[in-house]
């Protein structure tokens, strides 16, 4: 046993065993306490460590460290095609791979300049309006988790269940596609796509009212969700922050509507906000509020997208997919608006290459969390746990 | 004991009162001065409860939550998975039993036997039938109150034992919310027992017998009853760390609370006391303001429903049906409602339960004093 100061904490009490050095006991200051949390903890949604500074149950100071599921996105993607970088972004927001594959077939189409068919991009804004359903059930329901709902989540995933099952049926994978490619699709929808997905919409609509009233109307979690984590809309714009979360803080901006791609201008949805009746604008029921009531409206677009889609014949969805893609020297940035925000893809053609000289993802979650600091300053540890499930990060899309 | 003779035994088992002779014989039983027919029959509630607890508790849970979230639930381990248990705990027992090297050895081994003695102390003095009560204390009420608090020693040891930061969260959570309920809890249990005039728990329960069955219990005994009943539910809840009180073993921000450390059967002895305390304060809320082993049944003319559903085993059929109807309860809350923050729940406690509590408190003592 021996006296031994470690990092100016003061005298320490330690034992060594064997190699490693046991505190017993340290000069017990009271006042605060490092708290790590995470990356292995249940409500850090992946590989996400926060060390908290903690006064009791009053985290003083929150720092998000990341990097524990980096896969080098980017430098992989100097090494591929173009096409192959299709599968990568799967893998980045893992939750809502068509979409993510979306945005960067727009990057490499804008890049190359090539007229779409019609039905593709339908085709398009169908799969990855599922999959954003898809994703905000998965971030509702473990929000629900979080705050110790576990039954929601499971009528969330078991409403996801379908959309999956859909989206296998179209893709031949449930989670990472490789569907939308560079110039148009993989394949052709099945020919009963339509039908079904028709089918899912009347089935799921009732269902967001249950899921309504079991949770988001629910009093605890009411109790546990209003107040907590508010973002006002100036600090949210310097953050950066986009999607969801931004609406959330009552900031007008969506994508689709205000830099439209696709065949987003046809249709006709709405941007839900929250209204400050039943949240205060800018906290965490307030990104929940707008999550939920998206997915309404993503219903929407998928009804009119089957109603206005050319119908399949002679239609080949390769037929503008070009043979070898070669982009002219210059560069490009496109985005999409994402479940969780603005994800962007900027790359850059030496005009040479069959493979992108550069090619960043510009990923909406980091941007979301980098704001943790600021809103974890004075909350509780359950409030911590709840602005952590509001931000609904993907760990994939983080660290990518 | 030859073949024969057991006919002539099992006729007067069933036999309503003959359970007390056959009781009473066992506890003269004490060979050697060592009085051994008493230890056996103080075990036979706890063998019955674990048996319960390991089977049907864990197993209820995991079915009723599967009914309620449009799923099956276990189906492999024998039909319907009934045995998927005690598939589990034979696995738990096959686990190595860590100990944290940076743990307190001493309170991490003794924390979970604590709180387990804690949890099923209080069965003693349960009345399972007019004929069986493990010790007919003239105070059981206030022991089965007390002993309870024994659990929250076990659960600061544990929690203190682990040296893991979330632990302590757990443990010192628990504890300000155990000891904080227990006044609610008490204040609401003093309206029974004011009603009653007694804290002898088979007491409790005679005096809510009767022809009209249901009549009698203490809940439609006043005006007022359902106050405190209500108040003790809750504060209850609270008290076995249930939704939406399970705040200690907050699992999305706690990782398991004061057990995050615990493996192997260390982990599945906590897991008992919790299931044990759960039919606990289910059996001591049926005892006080339901009438206890009493039938619900009333007679209605000739029927003489409430006479022919009464008896030491119908007792004991009516108990554990209360008993298990309140967990079906807690259950439901459980995978219904989300977790209340900290603060919330001490909130809830002083601001709200406890005020009307002492509210109940007064109004019962007014009734008892006023009403004839």
């Amino acid at each position: 046993m021996q006296e031994l100061d470690i990092a100016g904490q003061g005298s320490i009490r330690v034992t060594r065993k064997s190699n490693n050095v046991v505190i017993l006991e340290k000069d017990l200051a009271t006042e605060q306490m490092v708290l790590a949390m995470g990356p292995q903890h249940p409500s850090t949604h992946g590989v996400l460590k926060l060390e908290c500074l903690t006064d009791g149950e009053v985290i003083t100071e929150a720092v998000p460290y990341l990097g524990y599921l980096h896969r080098c996105f980017e430098k992989c993607c100097e090494n591929v095609d173009y096409p192959a970088i299709v599968p990568y972004t799967d893998r980045l927001d893992y939750l809502a791979g068509m979409n993510s594959e979306f945005a960067y077939a727009i990057a490499v189409e804008k890049l190359l300049d090539v007229e779409i068919p019609r039905r593709v991009e339908f085709i398009r804004v169908i799969v990855a309006e599922l999959n954003r359903i898809a994703s905000h059930l998965v971030a509702i329901g473990t929000y629900g988790i979080d705050l110790g709902a576990f039954t929601p989540f499971l009528f969330c995933f078991r409403d996801r269940e379908h959309i999956l099952g859909l989206l296998e049926w179209a893709s031949g994978a449930r989670m990472l596609y490789n569907y939308i490619w560079v110039g148009g699709l993989a394949y052709d929808v099945p020919s009963d796509f339509n039908k079904r997905v028709k089918e899912f919409v009347d089935y799921f609509r009732p269902q967001t009212v249950e899921l309504y009233k079991l949770l988001t109307e629910n009093e605890i979690f009411v109790k546990r969700t209003k107040g907590i984590g508010i973002m006002p809309a100036d600090v949210a714009i310097n953050y950066g922050w986009s999607g969801p979360m931004l609406r959330g803080s009552g900031v007008d901006w969506d994508l689709r509507r205000n830099d439209p791609y696709s065949v987003y201008p046809e249709l006709d949805f709405k941007v839900p906000l929250p209204d400050g009746k039943v949240s205060d604008i800018g906290d965490c029921l307030s990104r929940h509020l707008v999550r939920a009531l998206e997915m309404e409206e993503s219903l929407k677009i998928i009804e009119q997208c089957i109603d206005k889609m050319p119908s399949s014949e002679g239609f080949n969805p390769r037929s503008a997919v070009p043979k070898r893609v070669r982009p002219k020297a210059g560069e490009v940035y496109a985005r999409a608006e994402n479940p969780r925000g603005e994800l962007g893809f900027y790359i850059q053609s030496d005009g040479k290459s069959t493979k992108p000289l550069r090619c960043k993802a510009r990923s909406s979650c980091f941007v979301n969390l980098s704001a943790m600091k600021d809103l974890s300053k004075g909350q509780l540890i359950p409030d911590l746990v709840a602005i952590i499930g509001s931000i609904d990060i993907v760990l994939g899309e983080v660290d990518r | 004991m030859t073949l024969a003779a057991l006919p002539q035994f099992s006729i007067p088992l069933l036999m309503g009162n003959s359970l007390n002779v056959w009781s009473e014989a066992l506890v003269g039983f004490s060979p050697m001065g060592l009085p051994l027919g008493m230890v056996i029959l103080a075990a036979i509630p706890l063998v019955f409860i674990a048996l319960y607890s390991l089977t049907y508790g864990v197993y209820g849970e995991r079915k009723i939550s599967a009914f309620m979230q449009d799923r099956l639930g276990p189906m492999e381990v024998g039909k319907w998975g009934i045995l998927q248990t005690i598939a589990d705990i034979l696995k738990l027992l096959q686990k190595e039993d860590i100990v944290p090297t940076s743990a307190d050895k001493f309170l991490f081994v003794i924390g979970p036997g604590v709180l387990f003695v804690g949890s099923f102390l209080a069965y003693a003095v349960l009345p399972f039938s007019s004929a069986f009560i493990g010790a007919s204390l003239n105070v059981g009420l206030f022991f089965a109150i007390g002993i309870v608090a024994i659990e929250v020693v076990g659960i600061l040891a544990a929690g203190w034992g682990s040296n893991n930061k979330w632990s302590l969260y757990g443990a010192v959570r628990s504890v300000a919310q155990i000891v904080s309920y227990e006044i609610p809890a008490g204040i609401a249990l003093l309206c029974g027992a004011m009603m009653a005039g007694t804290l002898d728990m088979q007491k409790i329960t005679m005096l809510q017998s009767g022809s009209y069955g249901f009549a009698h219990f203490y809940l439609f005994h006043s005006p007022i009853a359902w106050l405190p009943f209500l108040i003790y539910f809750i504060a209850s809840l609270a008290e076995v760390n249930r939704a939406p009180f399970d705040i200690p073993e907050a699992e999305s921000e706690l990782v398991a609370g004061y057990f995050t450390e615990y493996s192997g059967m260390k982990f599945a002895v906590i897991f008992l006391a919790e299931y044990g305390s759960m039919f606990m304060v289910s059996a001591i809320i049926s005892i006080v303001f339901l009438g206890g082993w009493n039938s619900p049944l009333p007679n209605i003319g000739s029927f003489a429903l409430n006479e022919w559903t009464n008896g030491p085993v119908w007792g004991a059929f009516w108990i554990i049906m209360k008993g298990f109807f309140f967990i079906f309860v807690q259950m439901w809350l459980r995978w219904t409602l989300p977790r209340l923050r900290v603060d919330q729940l001490m909130y809830l406690c002083w601001k709200v339960l406890t005020p009307f509590a002492f509210v109940s408190f007064v109004l019962t003592a007014i009734w008892e004093i006023y009403v004839p």
